[in-house]
């Protein structure tokens, strides 16, 4: 588990009702929603590409690691766009938000480690919990995620469908 | 381009490095060519002067005494052997162990210097120090004149790196010698630049040629900088000694006097003459520079990027044009999808690489085995001048090094084991390249044992690839090699034999869009031949739609398109063949394969694809039409997904996957020979 030292600046978003801080320096852009294309036999949480200025990029559904209802998109939807290493790879990926609130900054002494009992979510996916004006918040561990998400992908393979 | 001096030099290094390898392994065949003794020590004594001027005084200095035993053999006096060479190939790989990773290359060099020295000695030349590189090396070193050298640095010297501390090192490594600055051109405080050069130096040396070693030093500066040489009278070197601060007083005054004439001093005629080497060598290098210049990998990739977009901002337009009455809209349109392909294939050419930057590597690979096997090998490269993508030629060094290894350690025989043969002592490995169509074949040929079927066999029963009751043609036994973990080698040696090769050269050159290939005849030998797509970027695809999907497929792979028969449309289940005139073809409905939500268009179109010797059909709802795909890379999160090979943006901005054609030829087989499985079962 990462200690917290300095302190955190964070975007703070919201997945259904939870809020979630991803550190700044790995947001790249953030965009509406754009026309996603679905990845056939990809998983919940990888499941199609956006065009960002020219670049393919992965778009995951963060919901679905962390076992959270859906929500139809509104006007409040975004594609957050944020750079993070799978398997040593920089990789460009877009997550979507139910709403994109603010760029602030948590103090290390309003983050906690993420209890081993009495979450709802994998432990390793949170890299801490931080607090603001009352408000719990989800720092979750965007690397550990991808890694663990993604190798998912891919287990069912085309050719067992298209042998059945 | 990098503005860190010292990347810049180590980018030179490393092609200087590339060239000393090539001269070494030239001189191992010609050892008596004086041109290639010459052109290693060239490229050694330019090493390092560059490396002393960035700071990279380890090299410096390990490639100075590298360069005072090698002196031994320009001046003859010492043969050229096969040692001799290996032991300079060791130096070569520790130069540059020193400049990619100096920390760990320590202490690695004294041994290498003292092999070196041991080679070469056997000559009562004492171990003098080496400055001089020029033709006139063979003067005697002892200094016979004083001489007053004033010089000026170009201004801008510092930004480019140049660090005069090192020069006047280097100067004062020369002989005896005095060193004063001229600073009557560094002006008041408030209006200097710090990052220009204005301080003159004047230096009265004893040596015995300082022109040519005064050449040497400057190497890189030549252009733009001010150099004097002037002999000093003998009385100057008896004159007593003023205090400094007279001393330069008196400069000062002196400069004033012939101010305007050290200004107007610059090239002139006794300013110094650069030798013939020296010469050739700026020759050389000026040439290179007005016809080809560096640039680095990512700016080529960042333009292949950029014109990728703009066909697909092109296409978007020819889209609109298309349904506009406004015949000017048209007309740009149509002028600018000419540039743009046009531009498309210039950008497409400057990524182009000869291949024969890879092979001379492998002679340095082929040297080192051979010494190591104790085989003797001929190693012949042919169709250098071959050109591929150059994100190709990276990804292909590996399996081709490993093709290579395979060749000589398994391949190739002992030299008994040849001459009991009938063969020559000497091995054959070959490496050649041509194109083939949009394609290139690279082949690598040994003239050894050939693959031993009976050996092969019996390894594959072990492994449980096929049962001994597997009736199968030598020529599919022969691809098992390539299956994971498989190995016939009877020991595992250093260089080949653990089982992790074969199958990874196929999987790499599977990932590039490639196919192998390989022959072999009992006696004669082995070739494997690795077939590739000119490049990587871009292909011609034809637009389907799945569904809402939109999906491309490599035109190459197209063989032709037809209706989905109404009989077979109706059935979702049964016989998945089509009658294509006469031969029974296998398809696949894309829908089913990914599980597409709705109902099928009422007239659904079959693509046929073929791969290698296999066809297939693809069902599909719509065939839009053909586009030029920007092949995109799928990121790791997809990478499990094995029925596209990448994605692509389409004229209006939407991402569509590219189907990967043999994946799915591959799916139809294996249906089709379920199918015969099954029927043959039902009939017997």
């Amino acid at each position: 588990m990462t200690t917290f030292t300095e302190p955190m600046r964070a975007l703070t978003l919201r997945l259904d009702d939870e809020l979630f801080a991803i550190r700044a320096e790995s947001v790249r852009e953030i965009l509406d929603l754009v026309p996603v294309t679905e990845v056939p036999n990809s998983t919940a949480f990888a499941f199609g590409l956006i065009n960002v200025r020219g670049r393919v990029v992965p778009l995951a559904n963060l919901k679905v690691a962390f076992g959270m209802a859906e929500v139809e998109p509104d006007q409040d939807t975004r594609i957050v766009v944020i750079e993070t290493e799978i398997d040593q790879e920089p990789t460009v990926v877009g997550i979507v938000a139910d709403k994109v609130y603010d760029v602030t900054d948590i103090e290390p002494a309003a983050i906690e480690e993420a209890p081993r009992v009495g979450m709802r979510w994998r432990p390793d996916y949170v890299r801490g919990i931080g607090k603001r004006r009352g408000d719990f918040i989800i720092i979750p561990d965007m690397q550990r995620i991808f890694e663990i998400e993604g190798r998912r992908s891919g287990t069912s393979t085309a050719e067992e469908r298209s042998a059945s | 381009m990098s503005n860190d001096p010292a990347e810049t030099f180590r980018q030179e290094a490393r092609e200087l490095l590339e060239q000393l390898e090539q001269g070494l392994l030239d001189l191992e065949h010609n050892p008596a060519d004086d041109d290639l003794v010459n052109a290693v020590f060239r490229a050694l004594h330019t090493i390092k002067g560059s490396g002393a001027m960035f700071g990279f005084t380890d090299v410096a200095s390990f490639v100075h005494e590298f360069e005072t035993a090698f002196d031994k053999v320009r001046k003859g006096l010492s043969p050229i052997t096969p040692e001799l060479i290996a032991v300079a190939l060791d130096a070569k790989d520790h130069v540059h162990a020193l400049i990619e990773a100096p920390d760990s290359a320590d202490g690695a060099g004294e041994p290498i210097l003292a092999a070196l020295r041991g080679i070469v000695e056997g000559d009562s030349f004492p171990d003098a120090p080496m400055i001089d590189p020029a033709p006139a090396a063979g003067v005697p070193l002892e200094p016979t004149g004083r001489w007053r050298i004033r010089f000026r640095l170009p201004a801008d010297a510092l930004v480019h790196g140049t660090n005069p501390m090192l020069l006047l090192g280097e100067i004062a490594d020369l002989g005896p010698c005095e060193v004063t600055a001229l600073v009557d051109a560094v002006p008041g405080l408030e209006v200097i630049d710090p990052e220009s050069c204005l301080i003159g130096w004047q230096v009265d040396l004893t040596h015995a040629d300082p022109v040519a070693a005064l050449d040497d030093v400057f190497l890189f500066l030549k252009d733009g900088m001010e150099l004097s040489i002037e002999p000093l009278a003998i009385a100057a070197m008896t004159e007593p000694e003023l205090p400094p601060a007279a001393e330069a007083i008196l400069d000062i005054l002196a400069e004033e006097v012939e101010a305007l004439a050290v200004v107007a001093d610059v090239p002139a005629p006794k300013a110094a003459k650069p030798s013939k080497e020296a010469r050739e060598a700026t020759a050389a290098k000026s040439e290179t520079a007005s016809t080809s210049m560096r640039v680095p990998a990512e700016r080529l990739d960042e333009l292949m990027d950029k014109v990728g977009e703009l066909v697909i901002a092109q296409a978007r337009l020819s889209q609109l044009a298309a349904l506009s009455a406004d015949g000017n809209l048209k007309t740009v349109a149509e002028e600018l999808e000419r540039l743009s392909s046009g531009l498309r294939d210039t950008t497409m050419g400057i990524r182009m690489v000869p291949i024969g930057t890879i092979f001379s590597r492998f002679r340095r690979l082929v040297h080192d085995l051979s010494r190591e096997l104790d085989k003797e090998i001929e190693f012949i490269t042919t169709g250098e001048e071959t050109e591929l993508d150059k994100t190709m030629i990276e990804r292909l060094a590996d399996p081709l090094v490993h093709l290579i290894r395979n060749s000589v350690d398994h391949g190739l025989e002992s030299a008994e084991q040849r001459i009991k043969a009938g063969k020559s002592a000497k091995g054959t490995v070959r490496i050649s390249a041509v194109y083939a169509g949009a394609e290139v074949a690279i082949s690598v040929t040994d003239d050894g044992a050939g693959l031993n079927a009976a050996r092969i066999r019996a390894k594959a029963e072990e492994q449980g690839l096929i049962t001994p009751e597997t009736r199968i043609a030598d020529q599919d036994l022969y691809y098992m090699i390539f299956a994971p973990g498989f190995s016939t080698a009877k020991e595992v040696t250093s260089l080949s034999g653990r089982g992790v090769g074969m199958d990874v050269v196929k999987r790499t050159i599977d990932g590039l869009r490639g196919k192998i290939e390989l022959t072999t005849r009992p006696g004669e030998g082995t070739t494997f031949t690795l077939r590739l797509p000119l490049t990587l970027a871009i292909v011609e695809g034809m637009l389907i739609r799945v569904g809402n999907g939109r999906y491309s497929i490599p035109l190459s792979a197209v063989e032709e398109c037809v209706e989905l028969p109404a009989s077979v449309a109706t059935h979702s289940r049964g016989r998945n063949f089509l009658d294509i005139r006469g031969s029974l073809v296998p398809f696949l409905r894309l829908r089913d394969l990914f599980s597409t939500p709705g109902e099928p268009d009422a007239h659904q179109k079959v693509v046929i694809i073929s791969s290698g010797e296999g066809r297939a059909g693809l069902v599909v709802d719509q065939i839009i039409g053909n586009n030029q795909t920007v092949i995109k890379q799928l990121s790791h999160l997809h990478a499990g997904i094995e029925t596209f090979s990448g994605a692509t943006i389409l004229g209006d901005g939407a991402v569509a996957l590219i189907l990967d054609t043999s994946r799915l030829v591959s799916y139809g087989q294996a249906y089709e020979e379920k199918f015969r499985n099954e029927n043959g079962r039902a009939a017997a």
